[in-house]
């Protein structure tokens, strides 16, 4: 079965060509089976591989396809990895993909033909891209996916092209992922460099042979490519941005799959990052200042979407902790839990948004959970399942990541549990701002509040059940000792547990601490906002977090606005120094030749004069330099 | 005679060729000028021939005699020559009512 | 100074001087008489390097054949008179300086030269004689021999197609020009 992997990413590829080429002759209904059914079918086998790779004894298995780049030593194939790492990401990715692509045939269903294949064409490349990052046995396969992914990114968020805001926030996102992505390449040749080969296997097999050094400047190089794609500090601010994407856009990008591959390519790497502990306390240290930062902005947003698009920042935050102090199992499990539920929580957001005839404003929401019943009780779940409370999926990931990071150092645990109350607070503000009160929109809007289609609530359920049942498969031993199914699934690839072993009290009271400060956030938050819902314009401090820290401004006034200023001095330099010389040069010849033209006056007895005086020239040059001239030893010789 | 005098004796003829072929307008007296220019040339030939048989006739009869032979063959080429060339002029005469080489200056165009 | 060296300097001068007048002359005729005489000087100079047979051929096809050419042209044309509208002065200044200039830089170059001890040897040999040039020409350069009769024949085809055409020319530019 594993050898059949390539079906995997060949079949969202092929639904990409079909939707992409044929867009303007299928209907409606046929893209959107074209487009679910492909990721449908990529999910069939990746389950399939999944059933293979979870066995006993399940060696790595790496399927040459063919040979992409052969240059002297360096030969990279086009090849793809399967070990339990990709066999769960394959899984989340087909699995959350195929639930978001079959929610999509419903929410974009106001579309016309034509842009209803764009978008799901766009979606299946997508897949495909995020496949073969995740498939990669390589560096070079790896980056082509990330690339990819960059792109695909790039036109789902600029889907609707015609808003120029909604352009802007695409260029932006390619922008910014742009600077991390050379810091990757040049990480990638540093690499080669270093190793002669970019594979895996190879690198990571004589990963011990290099310097702290260069270990640190590759782990390095490695991470800021990871903050351009998951949105960490200081690259984050494209992502609440992305938002101007379509909402299941924002659930599968840039919520569940592609904002998680810096956390893929980091674990993928971990070998590299044990080897530089400088590096992974930057990463920690920057993972921790993101959740927080995000966490607190989080707390004053008041578009739905912007609210979740900074959860997910923070969310990412956390994984990068999780990274940085080694408990690269408890990242992943963060991230297969925040696919759940941030994809739940996105969907959620979108039938809201569905059922307000496009409303973002959660001000002008409230009172929801009547004419929206379903949709409200899938995203309460998915509410606590972020805020993490027990027994729901984020409580155990976001629980394994803390108890590591309090091992490691009790700052970041300290900094963590108060970030996971924040977001307690932010999620139930959020809710109730959303379900809870009586309702403030116009009337027309009450009027034609509706539940979604089954289209869309069959994926909320699904995920929703997914974010109570997730968490299971790493309960941590201090609750049922060998519980920890995933930590022995992804052992023999990430690693085992590194985090220093902590007395089992200590355990327990690091976990009753961060269960009674998301409760207490949660109900805090629900007592606050469901009554008595934040209307007006924020103040003081509650106005620098609703501006998201003036991050942006700062951006804008420290690098965009230099920028600005240098790209219109060099407008100026070319216009009138580069263009003037060249101009020049063309003037001067336009005069010289008008000045020559005057030899030309057609008179033959000026030609010939010319051309004697030409002869003498040569005769000169030729008889009376260089010492004796070669004619005349002609003349003498015989 | 040295060769050196009949060198530069061709020599002067040459050049007084050349100054007459820049000086003049008359496109006939131009021609003539070449045809003084060719005569010169004809002249040293003669005189290598003359002095190449000097010194090497001892080992071959003939030495020299291919120059003569040159000479005889420029002679048939200028005799050619100057009957188109003058047909050209007769012509251009026809065509301008003058056989000032200044009015032929249509290269300007 | 024996009698070859007077007649050879007899003869140089008369050909500097004679060409000299060519060129100078106002009155094309008198050119093309001076041009005559510079041809028989150089035929002269011919006998006196032992070239009897170009001499003739000088004489006959130069001296002779073209010049009476080139009269007949001038009789045709009725340019007897000093009809020659004359030149820029500054042009006639340089043109001659160009040819000085020539001759200079000819005669120094030439001048470095070592051939004094090379020597033209008069009244001896008899490359010059018919016999000789007949063998060889027939011999060695007998296929230049026809490819210049070849020559001769297009030349003259050439010469009717231009004159042919001229008078064509003549006819309708002589009715334009006489008939209105």
């Amino acid at each position: 079965m594993t050898q059949l992997v390539w079906l995997v990413p060949a079949l969202p590829l092929a639904g990409f060509l079909i939707n992409g080429l044929f867009r303007n002759q299928l209907s409606k209904s046929l893209t959107g089976i074209i487009g679910s059914g492909t990721v449908l079918g990529a999910f069939v086998v990746s389950l399939l591989i999944f059933g293979e790779v979870r066995q006993e004894g399940f060696q790595p298995v790496v399927v040459t396809l063919f040979d992409f780049i052969s240059v002297g030593k360096l030969s990279i194939p086009f090849a793809f990895q399967v070990d339990s790492l990709s066999a769960l990401f394959l899984l989340i990715i087909t699995g959350v993909g195929f639930l978001i692509h079959l929610y999509s045939t419903a929410y974009m269903h106001e579309e016309n033909a034509p842009q209803f294949a764009r978008y799901f064409s766009y979606l299946n490349l997508f897949v495909f891209s995020m496949l073969l990052l995740v498939l990669g046995a390589n560096f070079i396969i790896l980056f082509i996916g990330w690339e990819g992914v960059g792109l695909c990114s790039y036109l789902l968020i600029g889907y609707w092209f015609q808003n120029t805001d909604y352009d802007d926030a695409a260029r932006k996102a390619f922008i910014m992922n742009r600077i991390g992505d050379v810091a990757f390449l040049i990480a990638i040749f540093y690499m080669v460099n270093k190793f002669g080969s970019v594979s895996f296997d190879e690198v990571f097999g004589k990963a011990s042979t290099l310097s702290t050094g260069a270990a640190t400047v590759i782990t390095l190089l490695l991470f800021v490519g990871a903050t351009g794609k998951s949105a960490q500090i200081p690259l984050y601010t494209w992502l609440p941005d992305a938002m101007a994407g379509p909402t299941p856009v924002s659930a599968l990008i840039h919520a569940a799959t592609m904002v998680t591959a810096g956390i893929y390519m980091i674990a993928r790497s971990h070998v590299l990052y044990d080897l530089a502990p400088v590096t992974q306390t930057v990463v920690a240290v920057i993972g921790l200042a993101t959740a927080l930062l995000a966490a607190t902005i989080a707390l004053k947003q008041n578009d739905i979407k912007k609210v979740l698009a900074y959860s997910t920042v923070s969310q990412l935050g956390y994984m990068f902790l999780g990274l940085g102090v080694g408990a690269y199992t408890g990242a992943v499990f963060h991230v297969m839990t925040h696919a759940f539920f941030k994809a739940l929580l996105f969907l959620g957001a979108g039938s809201v948004i569905h059922a307000m005839g496009g409303e973002q404003d959660i001000r002008k929401m409230g009172g929801l959970r009547k004419a929206l019943p379903q949709t409200t009780g899938t995203f309460f779940i998915g509410c606590i399942a972020i805020a993490g409370i027990p027994p729901f999926a984020g409580f155990f990931s976001k629980d394994e990541i803390l108890t590591a990071a309090y091992a490691k150092n009790p700052v970041y645990y300290a900094v963590g549990v108060f970030t996971a109350l924040l977001t307690a607070f932010y999620m139930f503000r959020l809710f109730a701002m959303t379900f809870g009160g009586k309702f403030r929109g116009t009337h027309e809007q009450e009027h034609h509040l509706h539940e979604s289609p089954a289209a869309m609530t069959i994926p909320l359920w699904v995920l929703a059940i997914l974010s109570v049942v997730g968490g299971f498969v790493g309960i941590p031993a201090v609750i049922a000792p060998n519980a920890h199914w995933l930590a022995k699934f992804l052992g023999p690839v990430v690693g085992e547990g590194t985090g220093a072993e902590l007395a089992s009290g200590t355990e327990w009271g690091l976990i009753a601490t961060s269960v009674v400060l998301a409760l207490i956030g949660s109900i805090g938050a629900w007592a606050r906002f469901s009554k008595k819902p934040e209307l007006g314009e924020p103040t003081g401090f509650g106005k620098v977090l609703a501006n998201k820290w003036y991050v942006d401004e700062f951006y804008n006034a420290m690098i965009v606005r230099p920028l600005d200023l240098l790209a219109q001095f060099l407008v100026f330099f070319d216009k009138n120094i580069v263009d003037g010389i060249v101009n020049g040069v063309g003037r001067l010849v336009q005069y010289g030749s008008r000045q020559l033209r005057l030899l030309q006056s057609g008179q033959v007895g000026g030609y010939v004069l010319l051309m004697v005086l030409g002869i003498l020239i040569l005769f000169l040059v030729e008889l009376f330099s260089g010492g004796s001239g070669t004619v005349t030893k002609a003349v003498v010789g015989h | 005679m040295p060769i050196n005098y009949y060198i530069f004796l061709s020599v002067a003829l040459f050049c007084i060729g050349v100054a007459g072929v820049l000086t003049r307008r008359n496109a006939i007296i131009i021609f003539m000028c070449v045809e003084l220019m060719l005569n010169a040339v004809n002249l040293l030939l003669v005189a290598f021939s003359k002095m190449h048989y000097h010194a090497m006739s001892a080992a071959m009869p003939s030495a020299g005699i291919d120059a003569q032979l040159f000479v005889f063959f420029i002679m048939v080429v200028a005799a050619a020559e100057v009957s188109v060339g003058l047909a050209i002029i007769v012509m251009m005469y026809r065509n301008t009512h003058s056989i000032d080489v200044n009015f032929l200056n249509r290269l300007k165009h | 100074m024996g009698t070859t060296q007077l007649l050879f300097w007899f003869l140089s001068i008369l050909a500097i001087l004679g060409a000299i007048l060519v060129v100078t002359s106002k009155n094309p005729v008198h050119s093309v008489l001076w041009l005559i005489v510079v041809f028989v000087a150089i035929s002269g100079h011919y006998i006196l390097l032992d070239a009897q047979f170009l001499a003739i051929v000088n004489l006959i096809v130069y001296a002779g054949a073209i010049m009476v050419l080139f009269l007949f042209v001038f009789m045709l044309m009725n340019l007897n008179a000093d009809t020659e509208p004359q030149k820029n002065r500054w042009l006639k200044i340089a043109g001659v300086v160009t040819g000085g200039a020539l001759l200079l830089v000819l005669v120094a170059a030439l001048k470095k030269a070592d051939l004094k001890a090379q020597m033209a040897e008069m009244g001896k040999g008899d490359i010059g004689l018919i016999h000789n040039l007949g063998l060889v020409l027939f011999k060695d350069y007998v296929v230049p021999f026809e490819i210049s009769s070849v020559l001769f024949l297009s030349a003259m085809v050439g010469v009717v197609v231009i004159g042919k055409k001229a008078e064509e020319d003549k006819t309708t530019l002589g009715s334009q020009k006489y008939g209105g």
